[in-house]
């Protein structure tokens, strides 16, 4: 059974075609990479798969249950977390409230109004256990927009990982990260374990196709190619779509 | 019959007035993306400010069309004022803007009050027009004709204005896509302090002009500010003709709901404001959400 | 930890030795005054502060718990019908706003709100078969809890600052609980919320309704104070009064709302015996606070003192830290 299953996906605002029949078969435990050039429609994809956005036609099945119609949240229930291109953190809180808002939201607990959230230990437990997988948990009483981009980049993948996801959609994780950081974060993904499958956007392929076990090729959303890393770098259309531009 | 007729005239007269209210209402919204609370507020200082030009208290008394305009742009000036000096400040912070229109609508209605007491002041109707014209059976009062006469004049040279002119282009981009009209080179910051102090000097003639069928009292800010919010949210933010169209709509709907159902007089004329937020945001004739 | 609630501690008995330190019945009223604002205030506060959802409709809320209370004591119903039968009312009315209004947020969620108190206004004002109209309620008598009449000032304020501090404490557990959390995120990123698992329009409808309950409260409190209801408290200006409340003492914390409710209960009762343009000046100062302190008079004032200890402690000047946005 294949961990994400995308069928003739499409998708269309106006006149503009966004997403073109595209289809994507992610097995458990794969890294799958997809790349393409600007306004390819990866975040489209990405915000189709997610449920943020509801797709004209095709479907969507996670681990052979059929979510094309399902609310976003309920997604996160069935276990895909990601992260965002653009950092959308919660700038008013310490990282470690950050990272129990993440924890919180598969929780029960999440509807309760009266208990002292600072009490529940377990939670706080958590918390720093997922920050300490990124690295972070020395200043998790930080509060947020007293650190770096890169440490911002890192709480964003504390947080998605924190979900406990069956599937992590990476949206440019690497973005804006010094050469240092880049390398800390490719280590910090390569030592996910495979019970997590991931899907990741990324720009920089130098980084991002080391971790890569398929890559799949969009261009003015349509899939163009789809392989292994050498399969994709040897098809002359890559070429074409990268160069002809 | 003669009640239907005339009903009709003072529907059309009020929504006349209401366009001139409401334009302005409009285009700010359009462009700047906020609801101006002070647009009542205008509207009553400009009415307040027109009874001082006519009562003689100045040494003189002005020609109520003159002493209309001179008001007009009184007003406008102070809205100018008003958006140079403290929305400008918070330029981008939507909400704040509206937080500081809703204060300074405080200090506007006060100041009236300080201004003028809070008795209710009449203004007579303008030389010549103060009598009656034949409407079939009816006889309908030659100034409320004339409003309308008035309201269709603005709407031309404002539609004249948008469609034909730099400056009208200019507005008309910016209420599409500020971004990019920015980018265009508009400076989109001084038509801004433009289009807010014609709005604010549209909202004061529409005061003076009023004043001889509405009178003046402290409280019109309060009446009329939430009519200028119904017509643009059912007509469109931004749209000329949306606002028209609304303006007659609430209109009919304002008095034809106080002569046959004046217990639920401002439900029916509310409800459609709600129903249109909460169904089609962006109005009848809008092309953009809010 | 012992320092915080030795100050809540003393903050109490200062305000229960109120209505003894201040002999005047009159001041002990406005005092009470500013305790049932203050609840509104909080109440409207879940909203705008926690919910980051800003209504300028909430006095219509308010006035329905007052009518409702004064109809159903008209109708013959005993005080606790009444006040029951009032929070129902508003409850009820709640739900339905929040069912509209919750269909947006931003700019149109005030239009929404607005146009839903101003709906209320005009039923209050014109439905007169139901209403009394301009003409408003009378109601003849408060209730005696415990057999103990609320007829002097002093009673009065005693019972206000009992449910008064209940209010204060439900808030303060709310906010830190794992629900007031996740409020607090649906203000800051509705969209990551969603992701994360949350129903953002479920809580927000959950706050909502906790919010019209505190305002309900407040309402059924003015109604009393007042011994009268009419169409005035649901008007435009009554909402606007309340947001001034909310936004001038800092919206999104505990005391912010309270220090507002004071701020604006005193502009209208005791300076507008010195200061005839009162109203002018609450609007400037409501101008000037969005203006140079948008944080509120409470975390503005926190923020210069901090700022005051720090440029103390230090031989170079330090410059006033930037304001939040």
């Amino acid at each position: 059974m294949t961990a994400l299953a995308v069928r003739d996906l499409s998708k269309s605002f106006g006149g503009l075609r966004v997403t073109t029949n595209v289809n994507l078969a992610v097995e458990p435990g794969e890294r799958r990479l997809i790349i393409g050039p600007n306004g390819a429609g990866k975040t489209t994809l990405f915000n189709l798969i997610t449920g943020e956005l509801r797709p004209d036609s095709g479907s969507i099945q996670l681990f052979g249950q059929d979510i094309t119609g399902a609310a976003t949240r309920k997604r996160a229930h069935l276990g895909m977390a990601r992260t965002y291109q653009i950092i959308t953190l919660f700038p008013r809180d310490t990282i470690l409230r950050n990272a129990m808002l993440a924890l919180l939201g598969l929780s029960p607990l999440r509807w309760n109004p009266w208990l002292p959230l600072h009490r529940q230990q377990h939670l706080l437990d958590e918390a720093h256990a997922a920050l300490g997988r990124v690295g972070l948990d020395r200043i998790a009483e930080r509060p947020l927009a007293e650190t770096s981009y890169g440490e911002k980049r890192r709480v964003e993948i504390a947080m998605a990982l924190a979900q406990n996801p069956k599937v992590l959609l990476l949206d440019e994780p690497f973005a804006g990260l010094s050469i240092d950081e880049r390398r800390d974060v490719s280590r910090l993904l390569a030592a996910i374990p495979r019970e997590v499958t991931i899907v990741m956007i990324e720009h920089d392929m130098d980084t991002a196709l080391d971790l890569a076990d398929r890559i799949t090729l969009l261009h003015f959303g349509e899939v163009i190619v789809e392989g292994t890393r050498a399969e994709v770098v040897a098809n002359p259309r890559t070429r074409e779509v990268y160069l002809g531009e | 019959m003669t009640f239907w007729v005339l009903l009709t005239v003072n529907s059309v007269t009020f929504g006349g007035l209401l366009f001139l209210l409401s334009a302005g209402f409009s285009l700010i919204f359009g462009l700047m993306r906020i609801p101006n609370l002070t647009h009542g507020s205008m509207f009553m200082l400009g009415a307040y400010l027109g009874t001082t030009f006519f009562s003689g208290a100045l040494g003189f008394t002005v020609n109520f069309w003159v002493g209309a305009i001179l008001t007009g742009l009184e007003v406008a000036i102070l809205g100018a004022l008003m958006e140079r000096l403290l929305l400008r400040r918070l330029a981008g912070q939507q909400l704040a803007q509206v937080l500081v229109t809703l204060g300074v609508s405080f200090m506007v209605a006060d100041f009236c009050l300080m201004g003028w007491g809070g008795d209710p002041i009449s203004v007579a109707t303008p030389a010549g027009l103060g009598g009656f014209v034949r409407v079939g059976a009816a006889a309908a009062p030659l100034y409320r004709l004339a409003i309308i006469v008035i309201a269709v004049i603005f709407a031309i040279a404002l539609w004249l204005m948008l469609e034909r002119t730099r400056l009208g282009a200019m507005i008309r981009a910016g209420v599409d896509d500020p971004q990019m009209a920015r980018v265009v080179g508009i400076r989109v910051s001084q038509l801004f302090t433009l289009v807010f102090g014609l709005g604010a000097g549209l909202a004061g003639f529409a005061g003076v002009i009023g004043s001889p069928i509405l009178s003046v009292y402290p409280g019109l800010d309060q009446d009329m500010l939430p009519l200028a919010l119904v017509v643009v949210i059912l007509g469109g933010t931004g749209s000329l003709l949306g606002s028209f169209v609304g303006s007659i709509i609430v209109g009919f709907i304002y008095n034809f709901g106080q002569a046959l159902v004046p217990e639920l007089a401002y439900f029916i004329l509310f409800l459609p404001m709600v129903l249109v937020l909460v169904l089609r945001p962006q109005g009848l004739f809008g092309g953009q959400v809010l | 930890m012992i320092g915080r609630n030795l100050a809540i501690a003393a903050a109490i008995i200062a305000l229960a030795a109120v209505p003894y330190a201040i002999r005047e019945p009159y001041y002990v009223n406005v005092a009470s005054q500013i305790l049932l604002y203050a609840i509104f205030a909080l109440g409207l506060n879940i909203l705008v502060g926690y919910a980051g959802l800003v209504s300028l409709g909430h006095a219509g809320l308010f006035g329905v718990a007052s009518y409702a209370v004064a109809s159903l004591l008209a109708a013959g119903f005993g005080h606790t019908i009444a006040i029951v039968g009032a929070l129902v009312v508003g409850l009820t009315f709640t739900a339905g706003f929040a069912a509209l209004a919750l269909r947006a947020t931003g700019i149109s969620f005030i239009m929404i709100t607005l146009a839903l108190g101003e709906i209320l206004w005009g039923l209050a004002y014109r439905w007169i078969s139901l209403t009394n109209g301009d003409n408003g309620i009378n109601v003849s008598g408060r209730p005696k809890p415990f057999g103990i009449a609320l007829t002097s000032a002093n009673a009065f304020y005693d019972a206000t600052l009992i449910i008064f501090l209940v209010a204060v404490a439900a808030v303060a557990i709310f906010v830190r609980s794992p629900f007031g959390a996740t409020l607090c995120g649906t203000r800051d990123q509705p969209r990551r919320m969603n992701a994360l698992g949350y129903h953002v329009w479920m809580i927000r409808f959950g706050a909502f309704m906790f919010s019209g309950l505190l305002t309900s409260v407040a309402g059924v409190l003015f109604v009393y104070y007042n011994e009268f209801i009419s169409p005035q408290t649901l008007a435009l200006t009554a909402s606007a009064e309340a947001l001034l409340m909310v936004i001038s003492g800092g919206a999104g914390t505990l005391l912010g709302p309270i220090v507002g409710a004071a701020l604006v209960v005193i502009m209208k009762n005791v300076v507008s015996a010195y200061v005839v343009r009162w109203n002018f000046m609450l609007g400037a100062i409501f101008v000037a606070i969005v203006i140079f302190m948008p944080e509120g008079l409470v975390p503005g004032a926190a923020r210069l003192f901090r700022s005051a200890v720090r440029m103390m402690s230090r031989s170079k000047p330090v410059p006033v830290v930037e304001r939040m946005s």
